[in-house]
């Protein structure tokens, strides 16, 4: 009798450690999403009362104590629209040409190497070495065209590894299926590998452009003004940015007071900003997904 | 002249020597069988036939492979019209996400065929000739995963017959499925042989016995025995052969 029982209280105790890590890995989860909701309800709460159709659509008045961010709101999507022209293509193919191609020797391990490394500068790095290569060497300026390719480079690592990732999940199996059949690399690429890649490749995509658009310290030194009445006319132009207007606003306002229902709203428009490209994202992703299911 | 012939080939995964001196001749429209334990390297001198191991980083090859007497390895070859003559079917069947049709539509249209009626005649000829028509013709836009494994199987087949290839590489076709689809695979292979030069790798001794002209035998990377199958089953020339087939070892 004795072994028994005391094999049982071992497997009631086990039992009972399962359910105790369980209850833990549980709360911790859950604690995430309270957190993200406690933040959205604390910039919704205050912001929400200063969004309005003129909030949305008017410049700044009176020293950032009125008016609204549709200056900043512009040159958020410019910039972040010029990083990925800038990222997407470039990343991608790298990617494409690490996985892919490129046989696994030292410049690939160098170049992999090289790419986390890059992907650790701070992002107030990547600001000053665009000030110097594209403000002032290749003489943008404070530009649009300046701060999308800083944000663009800063962004490139992710991409590329992102890229990179998706194509190793892909099963040699349909490269030999494609190859087999007197396909060259490049349409198995082109016709196989990145229709099944593609919707972890967009996922990377995503994150990279929810990183983008929040970004102050690298369109600092290369894009933004702390004021512009007018909207950018040219990519050589300089612009408002939401990140920057933000830390504007909360910290060299002309009255800071005055501007505090505004820099939540401000915080409220740049998430919700992220939030739709999140979501048309995840629209494109999930077509790409049902169409390798079909 | 042989369709496929090996002149002392010795193959190498970088210091490992995987194939030694391996000399074999592979007559039109017959069917081939490659037995062996595993590792004896059969699959590894399959996959030299359609240089699929050029994807393998630091291989090398010495000696010759001609196919229909042209050297493959020559610098000259194209390696994508050389998969084009010699076809391919893997032991897991490996079907494209997209439709039954598109799969069996996949290397005319990388070949450069538009032609839609001439498209939709060779799906359907390729389905028939792998025996999968009557089963999927009402269902050709469904996807090819929607299919059982065996099925996927015809399908891999029909795929490797649409390019109208002379060899038909097979490596382990039947291994992953069960055996109605393994004896509906065998019964294609007997068929498509008017057709096709069939290499097979197997590892049922069996199936090596039903469907094939010939078999070779393979242990530690040597040729040990090639000849009829006939022979090789009931009296073969090496003690080793006789104690693989009757399943001493292996």
């Amino acid at each position: 009798m004795a072994p028994q029982l005391m094999q049982e209280s071992v497997g009631s105790r086990k039992r009972l450690t399962q359910k105790i890590a369980f209850i833990l890995f549980r709360f911790f989860s859950l604690s995430i999403v309270a957190i993200l909701f406690a933040i959205l309800f604390f910039i919704i709460k205050n912001g929400i009362g200063v969004i309005n159709w003129d909030f949305l659509s008017k410049a700044p008045q009176e020293g950032m104590t009125s008016g609204g961010i549709f200056p900043a709101i512009v040159g958020t999507l410019c910039l972040v629209i010029g990083s990925c022209l800038f990222s997407f293509p470039i990343g991608i193919m790298s990617g494409i040409y690490m996985n892919e191609y490129a046989k696994n020797g030292k410049l690939i391990s160098f170049i992999r190497i090289m790419t986390n490394n890059l992907s650790g500068v701070p992002s107030v790095v990547f600001g000053l070495f665009g000030m110097s290569l594209f403000v002032n060497f290749l003489g943008f300026g404070d530009s649009i065209i300046a701060g999308s390719l800083t944000l663009g480079l800063m962004s490139l690592p992710l991409v590329i590894r992102t890229t990179e990732e998706a194509l190793k999940s892909i099963d040699n199996s349909f490269r030999e299926g494609s190859l087999a059949l007197g396909a060259t690399q490049l349409e198995t690429i082109r016709k196989v590998i990145l229709p099944m890649a593609l919707p972890n490749i967009i996922t990377g995509l995503i994150l990279s452009i929810g990183r983008v658009s929040g970004e102050t310290a690298p369109i600092l030194f290369t894009a933004v003004a702390y004021f512009l009445p007018q909207l950018p006319t040219s990519i050589f132009d300089q612009v408002m940015a939401l990140p920057y207007h933000l830390y504007v606003i909360s910290t060299s306002g002309t009255d800071i007071e005055a501007s505090r229902g505004m820099a939540y709203g401000t915080a409220l428009v740049l998430i919700f900003i992220v939030l739709i490209l999140n979501l048309i994202a995840n629209m494109i992703r999930k077509h790409f997904t049902d169409k390798n299911k079909i | 002249m042989y369709t496929i012939e090996a002149k002392n080939v010795n193959f190498f995964y970088g210091e490992f020597q995987a194939l030694k001196n391996i000399n074999l001749q592979v007559e039109k429209n017959n069917v081939v069988a490659f037995i062996g334990p595993s590792g004896c390297g059969k699959s590894t001198f399959l996959r030299l036939l359609n240089r699929m191991n050029d994807l393998i980083d630091g291989v090398r090859l010495e000696g010759e492979i001609l196919f229909e007497g042209k050297d493959i390895y020559r610098k000259d070859v194209k390696v994508d019209e050389l998969r084009k003559k010699v076809g391919m079917v893997f032991q897991k069947p490996n079907p494209f996400p997209k439709s039954i049709f598109e799969n069996v539509a996949y290397g005319l249209r990388v070949n450069g065929i538009k032609d839609k009626t001439y498209i939709e005649n060779r799906v359907e000829q390729s389905l028939r000739g792998a025996a999968l028509w009557d089963e999927v013709k009402d269902k050709l836009k469904k996807s090819a995963f929607a299919l059982s494994g065996g099925q996927q199987q015809r399908l891999c087949i029909a795929r490797a017959m649409a390019m109208a290839p002379s060899v038909l590489l097979m490596d382990e076709p039947a291994s992953a499925l069960d055996p109605i689809s393994t004896a509906k695979i065998e019964e294609l292979i007997h068929e498509l042989k008017e057709q096709y030069t069939i290499i097979i790798v197997t590892h049922n001794m069996q199936q090596a016995s039903r469907i094939s002209d010939k078999t070779a035998y393979f242990y530690l990377g040597k040729l040990i025995e090639f000849g009829d199958t006939r022979k090789i089953f009931t009296h073969p020339d090496h003690q080793s052969t006789q104690n693989y087939i009757t399943g001493r070892f292996g």
